[in-house]
């Protein structure tokens, strides 16, 4: 049912995966995300949809392998099937013409940034992006950014590639030079996206970010994935997954994402242990 | 001449006490998730079958929402003719393994039995489930249907309304098709109701005999999300039935709720149950419970919660509940099993902040001793803070189980779809017809939370107006 239709290696541990799931590629837009099983015993797991292709019935995701769910799925072979695919989930990027909007991606986080980049070029919206990883190695889909971004900067933890530093360094840099920027559009890991924040509180420029929670049903039922949004709780499955950066609780999400880190290292033993299933 | 004709006429003799439905004992059963309650031997059932009174006019009927010859079927048991008494309740009831082991007939069919006024009333749901379980070893019958009216219908929705609407058309001759969010059919069945108490096994056996009534069912079909109901009206659908339930959490909105280490109950039942992770890491997804677990609220869910917890290995799980013994809500059958297995109630006690550790763990909770006023709207005392009587409780698992309200996503995406401000879609409430044509409701997605049979009730009355609407089209 669900067909892997093809798979590439994109990074060390970061794959893109082609799979056939007409229903959701009919209807996804930018900014919402599909759960998926790999098998009877698998865990749900959120990835948002990176581009889809309704003639085709297909869409694209892109992961990386950390725990045992997507070690799993990283284990899977062309013209396998996964388990369970359901979606579009989750509402999708409010995309308009702002002007200039800046995109962030930080690591396997520039993956969920190339249709929103993609979407707002396509409404009259000029792009810069700002691509982070930690090395050049891990750097992904700088080429395709390219195409739909007037402008991309790169930074790299460890300086391999671009500026040696973070995303929200070259933010910084880019507002004190004078651009006029009227929309932040940031995704990554929760402390790059805490900081991109923080760089623009005081210039209030408007800012956008999709946050990953811990999920289970992705549908509204369980709220393992509330988060705190202007002193409110939202469900990121619901409510999200994009919120206003300045309103986040990025501190309780931080924690909130912790929970379960001694259950996955247990789970990464067993699976090395016993081998997948 | 009158009395002496009453003499002569047999007196049935009256059997003051049910059979008891053997268990697990206490010791084992909190080591393991198997069922608890293990059903009747034949000779029990039908011991239990003969001490029905079979009432020329059965009172137990008139407590059955959906309308089970009860008598009937009763008599078949105590005939040992077992195949006839599934096929009785079967011709109202197409989910009768589930029904015998969660409706609480207590409060319906069992509360009007005569019986009742002497003495035990007729285990009538134990009947049920026993007739149900024996078909069930025994091999699948292909249930009769009507010819192929030529029509289309969905259901949204594949717990207890759905697939008993589903199952009510199918058998009337129609092409159905069931629509479900999650991967799995069942709704609050498999996500909700843990193993012990309904395995998932009899889910999986009920939904079968659906299919076989030909009902195609669609797991991961977000309707709202993938396609909306104008959708599928357009798609060819002569009629829509929305059985979407209530399932979304209610949170207690005090100050600490978002620690880590405390879980809705959904997410705590979805794990447990939907995902099967009392068997992580077998299962790949985990659940991590502490050693002092507090429940939160006292309704079947709060007892469902606590005894998985415990069945996880917590060392102390207690119940808090802000009123008394009285107004909860559980089932006694339930409340009592909680108890044996150790289960501690903390009565008229109401929490009012978490305190977490440096980690963002929850590691206390604040509460407040609770006394009951007047009646308030729903009949039942209401609880009164005592002033100055705060208290902490050191805990390091919470599950808040307080109630759960209407899934929103249908009502968001249906333009003209009326709804109530609390979520609940409005109807007709005899034939379960909504604002919009074509488009029926039933089940907690109408009612708010409610129980399973009441869910199945309304699928019922749903399908009979559906039937109609769609052979008048």
């Amino acid at each position: 049912m669900y067909k892997i239709v093809a798979i590439q290696t994109l990074a060390p541990q970061t794959k893109l995966i082609i799979v056939h799931a007409p229903e959701v590629a009919e209807k996804a837009q930018a900014g919402q995300f599909v759960i998926l099983r790999v098998d009877e015993r698998g865990e749900r797991i959120p990835l948002t949809l990176v581009d889809w292709k309704p003639k085709n019935g297909t869409i694209v995701l892109i992961f990386q392998e950390v725990g045992v769910s997507t070690k799993k799925l990283g284990s899977l072979n062309v013209n396998e099937e996964l388990f369970d695919v359901v979606g579009p989930l989750g509402n999708p990027s409010d995309i308009k013409y702002y002007g200039t909007a800046v995109v962030i991606g930080g690591g396997v986080g520039i993956a969920p940034c190339l249709p929103i980049a993609t979407a707002l070029q396509k409404v009259g919206n000029e792009v810069i992006s700002i691509l982070g990883a930690r090395n050049e190695k891990l750097l992904i889909l700088e080429e395709e950014m390219k195409r739909v971004s007037t402008k991309v900067h790169i930074s790299t933890d460890d300086g391999s590639k671009g500026h040696k530093g973070f995303v929200s360094d070259i933010l910084k840099s880019l507002i004190e030079k004078g651009n006029s920027i009227d929309v932040v559009y940031a995704i990554g890991p929760s402390v790059m996206m805490r900081a991109v924040a923080e760089v623009t509180r005081s210039h209030k420029i408007k800012t956008i970010v999709s946050l990953n929670p811990i999920m289970v049903d992705g549908m509204g039922m369980c709220g393992a994935c509330r988060v705190s949004v202007g002193g409110k709780v939202k469900f990121a499955c619901v409510d999200g997954p994009e919120f206003d950066a300045h309103q986040v609780d990025f501190d309780q999400l931080i924690k909130r994402q912790q929970a379960f880190i001694a259950e996955e290292n247990l789970a990464l033993e067993h699976i090395e242990k016993h081998g997948g299933n | 001449m009158g009395a002496t004709r009453l003499q002569t006429k047999a007196k049935p003799e009256i059997c003051k006490e049910s059979i008891p439905m053997p268990k697990q004992s206490v010791e084992e059963r909190t080591r393991n998730f198997n069922e608890v309650a293990l059903g009747y031997t034949k000779e029990q059932a039908v011991a239990e079958a003969k001490r029905c009174l079979q009432c020329p006019q059965p009172k137990c009927m008139e407590g059955c929402p959906v309308e089970i010859d009860i008598p009937s079927f009763i008599k078949s048991v105590s005939e040992f003719k077992f195949d006839e008494a599934i096929k009785k309740i079967k011709e109202k009831n197409s989910l009768p393994a589930i029904c015998g082991r969660v409706c609480p007939q207590e409060e319906q069919c069992q509360e009007n039995c005569v019986l009742g006024k002497v003495g035990d009333p007729i285990s009538i749901g134990r009947l049920e489930r026993f007739a149900a379980d024996c078909e069930m070893t025994k091999g699948k019958d292909i249930p009769n249907t009507k010819a192929s009216t030529g029509k289309k219908v969905a259901v949204i929705g594949a717990g207890p309304a759905g697939l008993t609407a589903a199952a009510d058309l199918a058998k009337l001759g129609h092409r159905v098709f069931v629509f479900e969010a999650l991967h799995k059919p069942g709704g609050v069945l498999v996500y909700g109701i843990p193993e012990f108490r309904l395995p998932k096994k009899i889910v999986e056996a009920e939904a079968d005999y659906i299919k076989r009534l030909g009902v195609t069912i669609k797991p991961n079909a977000l309707i709202g999300r993938a396609f909306t109901i104008p959708e599928l009206l357009k798609k060819g659908f002569d009629a829509v039935f929305i059985g979407t339930g209530a399932g979304l959490p209610r949170f207690l909105g005090i100050p600490g709720e978002n620690l880590s280490g405390i879980y809705s109950a959904n997410e705590f039942l979805i794990r447990v149950n939907l995902m099967k992770s009392y068997a992580f890491p077998e299962y790949d997804t985990p659940i991590r419970i502490g050693k002092k677990v507090v429940v939160i609220g006292a309704g079947n869910v709060a007892m469902d919660s606590a005894r998985s917890a415990l069945r996880l290995g917590a060392e102390k799980v207690y119940i808090v509940y802000r009123r008394s013994r009285k107004e909860m809500p559980a089932r006694v059958e339930e409340i009592e099993n909680a108890e044996e297995e150790g289960i501690v109630f903390k009565l008229l006690t109401n929490p009012i902040r978490f305190f977490g550790d440096e980690k963002g763990w929850v590691k206390q909770m604040e509460c407040i001793k609770m006394k009951l006023g007047e009646p308030d709207k729903s009949g039942r005392r209401r609880p009164i803070p005592i002033e100055g009587s705060e208290f902490l409780m050191d805990v390091d698992t919470a599950i808040i189980a307080i109630g759960r309200t209407p899934n929103p996503i249908i009502q968001l995406t249906t333009k003209g779809l009326r709804a109530t401000k609390w979520g609940t879609i409005v109807v007709d409430e005899k034939t379960e017809k909504t604002s919009l044509e074509g488009v029926y409701a039933g089940g907690d997605i109408v009612t708010g939370e409610a129980t399973v049979i009441s869910a199945m009730g309304a699928g019922k009355s749903a399908a009979r107006a559906i039937h109609e609407y769609i052979m008048k089209k």
